[in-house]
């Protein structure tokens, strides 16, 4: 029941995520585009610290090594989806690399190790210009066209990034429903109870490290594409913890999280710019009260929500046991 | 079900010496233990249980002796590498999985034991595991509560929940380090009803750390006492009631 219900709220948000753009300005489709692509850094990093619990400050370096290697492919000449594994593969490496340290190091500590790795993408694209064009980054990136559907305009692009946020979303529930996901849950909450249940927590430690940093990569394959020019400031650390917010204020570990923070994250200034100067500010404290109130995230403002209308029966546990046992 | 000669021991200690500093925690100490037995490890405070436990376990390199799981030894594996081995173990204290359901945390573990990395991410999202999950759940009268958070659970529930994952993978071995340890009366009773029962039905081999006396003399059918890292009695829970060295160094008190 509640299944289907679920389903169909599913079905009637995609259905309005397709209706919407129709017929609006290209700079909301524009910011409605944006808002699918951090969506997908976010499903990356919700995998790695809301699911398996290991905090990483270094998304937006994924997203970097993403969008400058489908950078540099495109402008060669490769077509998009060509380039796209590639900077897949890349970034699952590395991420594969950074979950090392997390191996040895938690909490605060690994947060350190990954900001400065965050530091060090940025620090890289910016000096080696042979490569990177310094800080002058790339331009001219081509869209990718299909043939008969071409996204050099701005709502066929939307379409093309929902479709791609739809299998990447379709991909991180296969992932979270999986054996894997309650390995990572597992990670989270226990590992050395974990360990001790044959689950290999060292593998499942890396595995969240480089499937989460792939989705960052994704979502940077798409940023290039869509505005046309990457410079090494759209990855530094502010964007990471940017990414980090939007995991924490949809709700962290939960499957539909980083659409709400995103929405939050990216909508929200755009929502608020009627305000000038003020924005920032009421920004910043709407975000600090619901970190107060909700730290669950949005998602749990439902879940609250139903448990106080519609109280599920909490039997006193350890009084039922006791009666029913001789 | 007692141990006999002719099978080769689940548990072989041999001679497992460990000091911390210039104290010897743990002197020397050797024993077998057989397909199906219940031996339970008792001493006073500092007398080298845990220690050993840990020698056991891996968790700590013995300076000297040996550890082997049916004729293998163990010495130097992962915790993961030896439970996927045979040997299940429990925490002193409580090592469930909160924001779990009961059915997850039972069917987590399972899951490493069946198939290879790739299937357990694109195949059957409950390694088709839920069949013996519910199984073991409704073995330790745990039916009602299958859907529920493990952390929802009473603390002695979250003790059931705790054992039966530690049996998931139908090992051979089962170390239950304090299973006693904060669990209610009534509670205790069927505990140990189950512990027992699963026992006899599986003929596990269980290894059992314990301070409550009542219920390690009502669950082991054999008891090794251990004083300053030695053992110093062995013998069926008669006979270790009996015995006037456990009682002047332990019992008697």
């Amino acid at each position: 029941m509640r299944r289907h219900g679920r389903l169909l709220l599913i079905l009637l948000l995609l259905a309005a995520a397709i209706l919407l753009p129709l017929g609006q300005k290209t700079y909301v489709v524009y910011v409605m585009t944006s808002w699918l692509i951090f969506v997908i850094a976010a499903m990356g990093l919700n995998l790695t610290l809301g699911y398996a619990g290991q905090i990483s400050l270094a998304q937006a370096s994924f997203m970097a090594i993403g969008a400058y290697t489908t950078a540099l492919m495109t402008l060669a000449g490769w077509h998009w989806l060509t380039a796209l594994p590639l900077g897949l593969c890349l970034c699952f490496l590395i991420g594969l690399l950074l979950g090392y340290p997390a191996l040895r190091v938690k909490g605060h500590f690994l947060a350190f190790v990954t900001l400065a790795f965050n530091t060090l993408v940025f620090l890289v694209l910016r000096n080696e210009e042979w490569l990177t064009g310094g800080t002058y980054g790339l331009v001219g990136m081509p869209r990718p066209d299909f043939g008969l559907f071409n996204t050099d305009r701005q709502l066929p692009f939307y379409y093309f990034t929902l479709a791609i946020t739809v299998l990447a979303a379709l991909g991180l529930w296969g992932i979270v429903r999986s054996p894997w996901g309650r390995a990572f849950k597992a990670l989270r909450e226990n590992p050395i109870r974990a360990e001790s249940l044959g689950v290999d927590t060292r593998r499942m430690t890396l595995l969240a490290f480089a499937i989460g940093s792939a989705y960052g990569g994704l979502a940077g394959a798409l940023i290039t594409p869509l505005v046309q020019f990457i410079e090494p400031g759209s990855f530094g650390l502010g964007h990471s913890l940017r990414i980090l917010l939007m995991v924490v204020v949809g709700g962290a570990g939960a499957f539909f999280g980083p659409f709400l923070g995103a929405g939050v994250v990216i909508l929200l200034p755009e929502v608020l710019r009627f305000t000038e100067g003020y924005y920032l500010i009421i920004y910043a404290t709407l975000v600090i009260v619901m970190l107060v109130f909700v730290p669950s995230g949005l998602v749990g403002i439902g879940g609250r929500l139903r448990q106080k209308f519609w109280p599920r029966r909490q039997l006193r546990a350890d009084m039922a046991e006791g009666a029913k046992l001789p | 079900m007692t141990g006999s000669a002719q099978t080769a021991p689940v548990l072989a200690i041999r001679g497992i010496e460990k000091s911390f500093g210039g104290i010897k925690a743990v002197r020397g100490v050797s024993f077998d233990v057989h397909r199906g037995e219940v031996l339970g490890l008792i001493g006073p405070n500092g007398s080298g249980k845990s220690t050993l436990f840990n020698c056991i376990l891996g968790q700590l390199a013995p300076d000297a002796g040996s550890v082997e799981v049916n004729g293998r030894d163990v010495s130097g594996l992962r915790a993961s590498d030896l439970n996927r081995l045979g040997v299940g173990r429990t925490f002193q204290q409580l090592s469930v999985f909160p924001k779990m359901s009961v059915l997850d945390n039972i069917i987590l573990a399972g899951q490493e034991h069946h198939g290879s990395l790739l299937s357990r991410l694109v195949g059957a999202p409950d390694a088709g595991l839920t069949e013996a999950a519910e199984r073991l759940i409704a073995f330790f009268r745990l039916s009602h509560l299958r859907d529920d958070l493990a952390g929802s659970l009473s603390y002695g529930q979250q003790k059931l929940v705790d054992a039966a994952m530690a049996f998931m993978a139908g090992p051979s071995l089962v170390l239950l380090d304090e299973p006693a340890g904060g669990v209610n009366l009534t509670m205790l009773g069927h505990f140990r009803d189950r512990l027992t029962a699963y026992n006899a039905e599986h003929g596990t081999t269980f290894v059992v750390i314990e301070h409550n006396m009542d219920f390690v003399m009502s669950l082991c059918t054999r008891i090794i006492v251990l004083a300053e890292g030695a053992i110093i009695a062995e013998g069926t829970p008669a006979e270790i009631r009996a015995n006037p060295t456990v009682i002047d160094a332990y019992l008697g008190g």
